[in-house]
């Protein structure tokens, strides 16, 4: 049995005097997150298992690209192809060499993109996966080959590519080697489509600037994660150009589907599923699954 | 403005004479360049960009396609070209016409000169992303000679939608980046006032970019008032690559053309 006195309002400031400082119970740092959508707090491990979508409003958490494979593929059939190309100061251009080291330190990848072969429900396939931890994925020469070298191995090996994109822009310490990127990006995925090859991409949040202006809006199936914001020019860049605000939801997944430049909108517990079928609507028996 | 800047070494010059008001627009180059141009409109899909011109015309006795971003002569014009700030459907007649030009063997001369693609509602609305990307591959295997000439700002993805060529060249005062240098300035030091700092760091004069292997050739210009001995030189220069572009198998000059952008950057 609970004291009523329990409930009751303190009466003066002098009941707390002689306690200290007032003790919360402790709670693990990370043990719980709260969603940036809905504010719910919401427990880490319930969200994890959840592909990193909130339980309760489907919001899709920010995700790291080997988090990200490793919920995707089937287990242990990633190979990494490239991992070894490492990023350098082109222009010598001033703190860039701080901002690289903080971006592997921060993200523990070297780029800005992972790249390698793996199998989905037994289907082989070619994968890229865009790290949002590595300056929000942009587009810089070391990742442009590495998409590059992925869609020719997967030209000369006759394999479908998936990729997954998100990305601030064009990396502009790079200069105009980081605008040829969406040139050379492009060439090889042109290739890989003559080669009558499959080639879809998941847009997630947010893919913008040059690799939506290449490579992102170059597959044969586009696909959007939920509420993706999905643009050349990014929302502040308009807002500064036309100065008013924009309405609700432009940019977003959701409205490009409305536009007509995505063709479905799959959440992430879903990908997987949904990716398989298209593999083996495309692939007959290639797939082993 | 005027000569002082032909010898400046200082890179923010190159980029204050590249949008110089009075600096020749795509309308005086293609009226120079070319003969019995004939402007074709529309993109058969939205609607006309009027920040492209593009049509056919004669180089000698050499039939071309010519696309041009136009930023405009005078206020006016400059307002009817959206001061050469390309909306998707413009880069959808460009690619409208590079297919045609294609179909019929023509070589394809592109004029760039834009401070980059529109940022608009309604350009994001049509798919301004989509528009370049589509440009950026079929340009890589457009089985008919291409040429970019870029002769004022090549701004960003806006320009390169229409250079991906089997020759790029410069003015020798024109600029190609991936950003503004006041852009720059402002996203890494919050302050715009820096641009000519920026503009050091990019390297985007045509010279630094010939250096860099991006671009073929740099056109002199000994007076930015006064192009008239250059556009004879440019016709000539043009006439010659094109010929000299047909003769190859078009296998080859696809390859080639991989080759170039696949090389670039690559120590």
């Amino acid at each position: 049995m609970l004291k009523k006195s329990l409930f009751r309002k303190p009466k003066n400031e002098l009941e707390y005097q002689g306690e200290g400082k007032r003790q919360y119970p402790s709670v693990p740092d990370d043990m719980y997150i709260s969603c940036p959508e809905c504010k719910q707090t919401l427990l880490k491990a319930e969200v994890e298992e959840n592909f990193f979508v909130c339980p309760k409003c489907k919001y899709h958490f920010k995700l790291q690209a080997r988090r990200r494979i490793q919920l995707l593929v089937d287990a242990d059939s990633f190979e990494e192809l490239d991992a070894e190309l490492q990023p350098h100061n082109l222009l010598e251009f001033p703190g860039y060499d701080e901002k690289l080291a903080a971006a592997q330190q921060k993200s523990g990848e070297s780029e800005g993109v992972i790249c390698g072969v793996a199998d989905i429900n037994g289907c082989r396939i070619a994968l890229f996966v865009m790290d949002p931890a590595f300056i929000v994925g942009s587009m810089g020469t070391v990742m442009g080959e590495k998409i590059t070298r992925l869609f020719e191995f997967a030209t000369a090996h006759a394999l479908p590519v998936i990729g997954y994109t998100v990305s601030g822009g064009a990396r502009m310490q790079e200069g105009i080697f980081s605008l040829m990127q969406m040139a050379k990006t492009s060439g090889a995925v042109k290739q890989h489509s003559d080669a009558g090859l499959l080639y879809i991409t998941v847009l997630t949040d947010p893919t913008t600037g040059g690799v939506t202006a290449s490579f992102a809006m170059e597959g044969d199936i586009i696909l959007a994660e939920p509420k993706a914001l999905v643009a050349f020019a990014g929302p502040r860049v308009i807002e500064q150009t036309i100065r008013q605000k924009l309405p609700a939801g432009f940019q977003r997944a959701e409205f490009l589907l409305e536009k007509g430049f995505v063709d479905a909108i799959v959440e992430r517990t879903e990908q997987k599923q949904y990716l398989t079928m298209i593999l083996k609507l495309h692939q007959g028996g290639i797939c082993r699954g | 403005m005027g000569e002082a800047v032909v010898t400046s070494t200082e890179p923010y010059d190159h980029v204050l004479e590249a949008r110089r008001k009075g600096r020749p627009t795509s309308q005086q180059f293609i009226a120079n360049l070319t003969e019995d141009f004939l402007e074709f409109h529309g993109d058969r899909r939205f609607g006309d960009d009027n920040a492209i011109i593009a049509g056919i015309a004669r180089i000698h006795d050499l039939p071309v396609t010519v696309i041009g971003i136009e930023k405009g002569n005078g206020l006016q014009d400059s307002i009817k070209r959206n001061f050469g700030a390309v909306h998707p459907e413009g880069y959808r007649k460009a690619l409208r016409l590079m297919k045609q030009a294609e179909k019929f063997h023509r070589p394809v001369l592109c004029i760039v000169d834009t401070s980059g693609a529109y940022c608009g509602l309604g350009a994001e609305e049509r798919g301004q992303g989509q528009a370049i990307a589509e440009n950026l591959m079929e340009m890589m295997t457009l089985k008919t000679p291409i040429i970019s000439l870029l002769i004022g700002e090549g701004g960003s993805g806006g320009a390169l939608a229409l250079a991906v060529a089997d020759q790029v060249w410069m003015m020798e005062n024109a600029i190609y980046s991936v950003i503004s240098p006041e852009g720059c300035a402002s996203i890494l030091w919050k302050d715009s006032k820096k641009m000519k700092e920026a503009a050091r760091h990019l390297k985007l004069t045509a010279l630094d970019l010939l250096g860099m292997g991006v671009i073929e050739q740099v056109i002199p210009e000994d007076d930015p008032q006064d192009f008239t001995e250059v556009y004879q030189q440019v016709q000539t220069m043009l006439y010659d690559q094109f010929q000299c572009s047909l003769q190859k198998p078009i296998e080859e000059l696809l390859q080639q053309r991989y080759q170039r952008f696949r090389m670039i950057g690559i120590q």
